[in-house]
């Protein structure tokens, strides 16, 4: 059931190239929201005993002779993640609903990089996962290279280079698993026991390449630069979805495979993780484009994942697949808010230059989402950013005491650069609109004529914002079915 | 053994020939034949794939000179059909008076190819070997109003015959050690002597010929100004046949006649032999295609570079050896042909069109012709290896063969540059594409014309790049029984 995500969505990225351009969008939105229909239907559907394993859809051979195989699973945590991507997807169309350049590309690169995704969250063998994880990086290229903002062919060629670069690893993680064990069945090589000296050279070999597309620090930069230079639609989908294709794979694939080398250096990927929460969060604070904070937010809550992931325990690493959820919800809705409800308005994303437009009373349901959005990000109970990080801090006051300390200090600088963005771009006070005029920054003269918000946007935003008030409500309706999951791998303690 | 037979297991080649003296007297005949010209030899290398077909499963003569084996067959056929979509390129090049001649040409050196794959032998293989060259070097110099193309055919010729010369003289020290030209033969001879400085200076000498032709650096020099200089259709059938060609005999030498002094190529544990030579060749190949491209600004020149960094990845699966290193290069091989046919075909319409094959004329082409550009892109992924095209499979064949070759992962070094290698191409292949698809059209916003004969090859080279990325197995598994 649930595998007809991918197949829906191909075939939409498909169908979309040989229809007329007024069509575009509509065909997206269709194969989106279909995907995502089909994917709570699974959701609802699936007892929950059943997503405590990593349990077989499909199986077809797919090139015997080398032992490769069509292989689906569905667990706890993918089926999470194929929730999060249908959400996801859906409201970036509804966010692209007035794309007016080459429309039907547009939407046929979008889906690619959901298709793909789907694939990865839901592929059971080593090389079809590759193949789907690999398949999201150039339709990237092509979405920022082509229809970015700032900088965009620097920025798409600098993300698309780390993912390459990112997958340049994996490729040889996967291929020493595949000599060594023989099988490219997750299932078969989770149960395989390789050697610890193999272990302890692949082991971050393997995480470090998925941890690129997660933004582990220091190699997050084409995080920040990627977000800015791409269209609304690219930023949503990079930081709610791509940046999760590499925790996922890093959980799934690294830890699961060589628990021994993880064992070895998880403290490693635990400092990594605390650096990169606090320094992203620092470097926020200092950005001056609306955009740059919203990225390097990203990576800042990206660490908390790493860190859940670190921990080695149900609850932390479990935490860290809610703090997936969360926050792909949370970024494309503070994407959605900057890019799409803000830039495209005003024509600028200039923290100085948007305090001066008191857009708290221009734009009042974006000002409204925007809270909404921050709090969610900075971790007000009630929403998911809370519930997620709240776990993961838990799990890892039982083995990182200290870490949890340290990122405890770094939760107040996230809250810092959020509300600091969030004064500066719709609550600011008149006196900065003279440095404006003063020329800083061009102010686009007909903003004014397309200020309401479209119906479109508000749903996007309210899908969105609904996510992420009812996982944070309810945490449990999503733990219920990690948990289980998590606790059946063998890289926890 | 009667003449008869000797005629009926070489009909594919004398069916090839017979058409290429009728299409040099159609050629004759009347100047303006061209359709007439390319039908009979697109005919006359249908009958040959036919003739291919009813040969016997097995068969061998004159101690090898001549061998039928499911091998030899499935690439004689490979090589045809790549000179089928040569032959189809062929009306789009301007350039070409003498549309008779040039044809009856590649129909030679189709010839050529068929005994280069056919043979098990060392003499028979060099006359293989010539006769490929020869056509080839006219074939790069065809347009003789243009000076690159001169150019380019000098060239090649040069190095060419210096490297024919290498390998004869490297033959003639193989024989000398063992007394015989027969492939199978050498490999008992082989067996009990350890490489001796004459031995190694005669495999040495004999594998400087075949990196000549399969653009391995540094003998990869001739490459950049053949592609870009030749006639377009000569330089797609030097970058394809007779690379696919090259690639099955030096599979054959090395891994059947030389198979007794294979080596190590594993870090740390090099032993003598040919293995060590290869994976040089193929470390510096990819170092240097891979580096050279970045510098580039001209697609066949690119071109160009990345197939010598593509022939570096190829040699992967022989320094491997072994069934499943052999059959991972057959692969590769085989569909990279097919790949770089195609971008060689869609240069040509673009070159018609513009006059030029340099970035700037490829720029905006997706608005001048949507086919062309979503075609190219297809073959430029492929070639960068991305998924689900063919490139990307053939990839993770070679490299996970070179990895389980030599026990404990004696190769990732050379699977870890080659990888690092296809990184820094992806830069260049996406400049590439970045020009097609990002930039903006100059002033010039002619629409690209595509007749229906190229509008029908092209795409049926992009569907399969594409399914031979989707469903491998297909080639693959042919690939793998064909082997002995």
């Amino acid at each position: 059931m649930i595998a007809w995500t991918i197949y829906i969505t191909f075939a939409g990225a498909v169908v979309l190239l040989f229809m007329p351009r007024f069509l575009a969008r509509w065909i997206a939105l269709v194969t989106t929201v279909a995907d995502f229909v089909v994917s709570l239907i699974a959701f609802f559907q699936t007892s929950i005993v059943d997503l405590a394993h990593f349990n077989t859809i499909v199986r077809v051979p797919w090139v015997p002779s080398l032992g490769m195989n069509y292989h689906l699973a569905v667990d706890g945590i993918s089926l999470t993640m194929v929730l999060v991507t249908g959400i996801v997807a859906v409201s970036t169309v509804l966010f692209s609903w007035d794309a007016d350049h080459r429309q039907n590309e547009f939407f046929f690169w979008l889906l690619l990089v959901v298709a793909g995704s789907y694939g990865v969250f839901l592929s059971a063998d080593l090389f079809l996962l590759f193949v789907f994880y690999e398949l999201v990086i150039v339709p990237k290229y092509f979405l920022i290279a082509i229809f970015g903002s700032t900088n965009k062919e620097y920025g798409a060629m600098k993300l698309t280079l780390y993912s390459f670069f990112g997958g340049a690893l994996v490729f040889i993680g996967i291929l020493v698993a595949y000599v060594t064990a023989g099988s490219l069945d997750l299932n078969q090589l989770a149960q395989f026991q390789f050697a610890p000296q193999l272990q302890a050279w692949a082991f971050p070999v393997l995480f470090l390449g998925f941890a690129v597309l997660a933004g582990i620090w220091p190699l997050h930069t084409w995080a920040p630069t990627g977000h800015v230079a791409a269209p609304t639609a690219g930023s949503m989908l990079l930081a709610g979805i791509v940046m999760k294709l590499g925790a996922y794979g890093g959980l799934r694939v690294a830890m699961n495979l060589f628990p021994q080398g993880f064992e070895m250096w998880r403290n490693w990927i635990a400092i990594l993780a605390v650096i990169g929460i606090l320094y992203a969060a620092a470097v926020a604070l200092r950005q001056s484009d609306l955009k740059f904070v919203i990225g390097y937010s990203s990576v800042s809550h990206m660490g908390f994942v790493l860190l859940g992931l670190a921990t080695a325990n149900a609850l932390g690493v479990s935490g860290a697949v809610l703090q997936m959820f969360s926050h792909g919800v949370i970024a494309a809705l503070l994407f959605a808010v900057a890019g799409r409800m803000i830039y495209r308005r005003t024509h600028t994303r200039e923290l100085d230059a948007l305090s001066g437009m008191n857009l708290s009373h221009v734009l009042p349901f974006a000002a409204f989402t925007f809270v909404v959005a921050s709090a969610a990000s900075i971790g007000i109970p009630g929403f998911s950013g809370f519930a997620a990080e709240i776990t993961i801090l838990i799990g890892a006051w039982k083995t990182f005491p200290l870490a949890v300390w340290i990122t405890g200090a770094g939760m107040v600088l996230v809250a810092a650069f959020t509300l600091r963005a969030l004064k500066k771009s719709f609550f600011g006070d008149a006196v900065s609109s003279v440095r404006m005029q003063e020329g800083r920054v061009t102010l686009d003269a007909d903003w004014n004529e397309q200020q309401s918000i479209t119906a479109a946007e508000k749903i996007g935003a309210a899908l969105l914002m609904f996510a992420t008030l009812a996982v944070g409500l309810y945490p449990k309706f999503l733990l219920d079915r990690i948990m289980p999951a998590v606790e059946a791998m063998r890289c926890l303690k | 053994m009667s003449y008869l037979e000797l005629l009926k297991l070489a009909s594919p080649e004398a069916v090839i020939v017979v058409t290429a003296l009728a299409v040099l007297a159609i050629g004759l005949a009347s100047t303006r034949a061209f359709a007439l010209c390319s039908a009979v030899a697109t005919l006359g290398l249908v009958f040959a794939i036919g003739a291919v077909l009813v040969l016997p499963q097995n068969a061998t003569l004159f101690g090898g000179m001549l061998v039928i084996s499911p091998l030899n067959s499935l690439f004689k056929i490979i090589c045809i059909v790549l000179a089928v979509f040569t032959v189809l390129m062929t009306p789009s090049e301007k350039s070409l008076r003498n549309h008779g001649e040039y044809l009856a040409i590649i129909l030679l050196a189709t010839a050529g190819l068929m005994l280069l794959v056919g043979s098990e032998e060392f003499l028979m293989i060099f006359i293989g070997l010539e006769l490929l060259g020869l056509s080839l070097y006219v074939m790069a110099a065809f347009d003789k109003t243009d000076l690159r193309s001169a150019e380019a055919g000098l060239k090649y010729f040069l190095f060419g015959s210096t490297a024919s010369a290498f390998t004869l003289f490297g033959i003639s020290f193989v024989y000398g050690m063992s007394g015989t030209t027969s492939l199978a033969a050498i490999a008992e001879k082989l067996t009990s002597a350890s490489v001796q400085p004459l031995l190694a200076v005669g495999i040495i000498m004999t594998l400087v010929g075949f990196a000549f032709k399969i653009a391995a650096a540094p003998f990869h020099l001739w490459a950049p100004d053949a592609y870009q200089g030749a006639p377009v259709p000569s330089a797609a059938f030097i970058a394809s046949a007779s690379k696919v060609a090259s690639f099955v005999v030096l599979g054959k030498i090395v891994l059947v006649g030389f198979a007794p002094v294979h080596g190590g190529a594993a870090w740390h544990a090099m032993v003598a032999g040919w293995s060590p030579v290869l994976a040089t060749l193929a470390a510096l190949s990819i170092l240097v295609g891979n580096l050279v491209a970045l510098a580039q600004t001209n697609v066949r020149r690119l071109l160009a570079y990345s197939a010598v960094a593509h022939a570096g990845y190829t040699l992967l699966g022989l320094v491997a050896g072994g069934r499943d290193g052999f059959s991972a290069t057959l692969f590769y091989t085989t569909i990279y042909a097919v790949t770089l046919v195609g971008a060689f075909g869609v240069v040509a319409l673009v070159r018609r069109e513009t006059g030029g094959d340099d970035f700037s004329d490829f720029s905006g082409l997706w608005s001048r012709s949507p086919l062309l550009a979503g075609c190219m892109s297809i073959f430029i992924l492929s070639l960068a290896g991305i998924p689900p095209l063919a490139g990307f499979f053939g990839k993770f064949y070679l490299f996970s063969a070179a990895l389980g070759a030599g026990g404990n992962h004696g190769l990732l070094w050379l699977v870890a540059l080659a990888l690092f290698g296809s990184l820094i191409s992806l830069y260049y292949y996406l400049i590439v594409l970045k020009v097609i698809f990002v930039d903006e059209t100059a002033a010039q916003t002619s629409v690209v014309k595509v007749d229906l004969l190229s509008r029908l090859s092209l795409t049926l080279l992009a569907l399969l790049v594409l399914l031979l990325g989707i469903t491998p197995e297909t080639l693959a598994a042919r690939i793998i029984a064909s082997l002995p």
